[in-house]
């Protein structure tokens, strides 16, 4: 099993040691790999965003022509992870803050994104957050956070706050609005992985 | 969800904004015109300041905290994360920066300090800040006072890149001095580098700084770019180096995609072709003792 994590920038070290961890504890045989450049996305059986600042890694997966690669892998249902930037890219449109800096948006999934839904850094938080498939409370990290602020009928609302979508799942791709990577609870990443073996 | 039940201002919250920075270029700018230009070249954040570091040489005087009038338009301008930089010490400046709402606040040794014996508590501030660093020790005490994220100083304004060279190359191999030493021994590099030991343990255990690292001080061009992410900083700030180039827009991308492609010197080659020259700068060996920023802060 290979798991892509675009590494152009933001959190990539934290993903790729969840993803590792996850993996070991799943008992599995599996290859993380740093995705810069082309030529690696369709090698991968899942892709994750992490996240870092959208506007930078918008226009540098375009520049490196990954953002096609992705479209393409989503295209043939290879799991795909959107957390925080990543939920940005993984959306078909955007609020006025995305249109204001010419933002490529890769369109996978069919929602409206606001960029920074929560405010500025000062307002980021923590809150003990209910998802829809998990039976206690996940830690969640929000940084000035993006948020969804419509949704098509294919999309799956997971969890949501004073009634800002955060996050998501339409078929084999996966949004968040959150850092699960930055907490040492696992369970995103293992439902993610879950993914992988269901599609 | 109930509001109340939101922790805001966290370590947790405060490193984590720091790591999404991670891999990216921060650029000094002064107005909105040259944050647009930023931002549009890929910029991950902005550092709003009165003057660049090599215009504050320049002018000399008292070099203090942007018009917060700036601040605000630089604000309004662009999606990207805004930092400002406050003096070392002036807690009163990084509060007004923080309600005006910028994403974080560099304790700069670039500005005239406000205080010769202490920096900032800054602990009890919901914005992070970045402190620059020349050394290990110096890293560890301002991680302590709270720091999210450190830089090295480097030696602001020159465009030579050799005093952030040493201070990279100084603090990672004190880092990997502390590997194989055991408690005792790590202890004694505690006082010795006037260090909480807790923060020495776990730079020891982590095999780096617990917080992010980039490099700032002196970076002009794409290869004095990667020549930073080659030796280990998480991402780098640009300070003169954009808008004193020939061409800052040119400049400004080519510095963005020398830090994507650190390791491939083709590429890099390609990347810093035909983009202008760099600023003139001033070399960092010609500075008189007493006139550099780097010793600023303790």
């Amino acid at each position: 099993m290979r798991i892509g994590i675009i590494a152009i920038q933001g959190d990539v070290s934290e993903h790729i040691d969840a993803v590792e961890r996850a993996l070991c504890e799943r008992d599995i045989g599996g290859e993380v790999l740093e995705i810069r450049h082309e030529g690696i996305v369709p090698r991968c059986d899942a892709v994750i965003l992490p996240g870092g600042e959208s506007t930078t890694l918008g226009r540098l997966i375009e520049r490196e022509g990954i953002a096609g690669e992705i479209q393409n892998a989503a295209k043939n249902g290879i799991p795909v992870l959107g957390t925080c930037a990543g939920l940005i890219l993984v959306a078909t449109r955007g609020d006025e803050q995305v249109h204001k800096t010419h933002q490529h948006l890769l369109g996978l999934m069919d929602v409206k994104v606001n960029r920074n839904a929560f405010g500025r850094q000062r307002e980021s938080f923590e809150i003990n957050l209910d998802l829809a498939f998990l039976d206690s409370p996940y830690t969640a990290i929000f940084i000035r956070a993006p948020a969804i602020m419509d949704a098509g009928p294919e999309v799956d609302v997971l969890s949501t706050i004073n009634g800002r979508i955060v996050a998501a799942r339409q078929n084999n791709v996966l949004a968040l609005a959150f850092h699960p990577e930055l907490t040492p609870d696992l369970r995103l990443h293992h439902y993610f992985l879950d993914m992988i073996s269901v599609t | 969800m109930e509001l109340e039940n939101l922790r805001h201002g966290t370590e947790l919250i405060k490193r984590g904004f720091a790591r999404m920075q991670k891999g990216g270029v921060i650029m000094d700018v002064t107005n909105p015109e040259q944050a647009r230009i930023a931002e549009e070249a890929g910029a991950v954040a902005v550092m709003a300041l009165q003057a660049v570091p090599a215009d504050i040489r320049k002018a000399g005087g008292v070099a203090r905290m942007a018009d917060p009038e700036i601040v605000a338009q630089i604000i309004d301008t662009v999606t990207i994360p805004v930092m400002a930089k406050a003096r070392i010490g002036h807690f009163v400046e990084a509060e007004i920066l923080e309600s005006l709402g910028a994403d974080m606040v560099d304790e700069s040794e670039v500005l005239t300090p406000a205080d010769e014996m202490y920096h900032i508590d800054k602990t009890g501030f919901t914005v992070p800040f970045v402190c620059g660093a020349r050394n290990l020790g110096e890293a560890l005490r301002r991680i302590n006072e709270g720091a999210a994220m450190i830089r090295t100083k480097g030696e602001a304004g020159t465009g030579d890149v050799r005093e952030a060279v040493r201070h990279m190359k100084k603090i990672m191999g004190e880092v990997r001095e502390l590997a194989g030493k055991d408690k005792e021994e790590l202890i004694k590099v505690a006082r010795d580098i006037e260090a909480p030991i807790e923060l020495v343990l776990e730079s020891a255990d982590l095999q780096r700084l617990p917080v992010v690292n980039f490099a700032a001080g002196g970076v002009a061009t794409p290869a004095d770019a990667a020549l930073m992410m080659r030796l280990g900083a998480d991402g780098v700030f640009v300070g003169s180096g954009i808008f004193k180039a020939e061409n800052p827009e040119m400049m400004a991308k080519a510095v963005v995609e020398a830090v994507n492609n650190y390791d491939n010197p083709k590429k890099l080659a390609e990347i810093s072709r035909g983009i202008g020259s760099g600023m003139k700068g001033m070399s960092a060996d010609t500075i008189l003792p007493e006139e550099t920023l780097q010793t600023r802060g303790w």
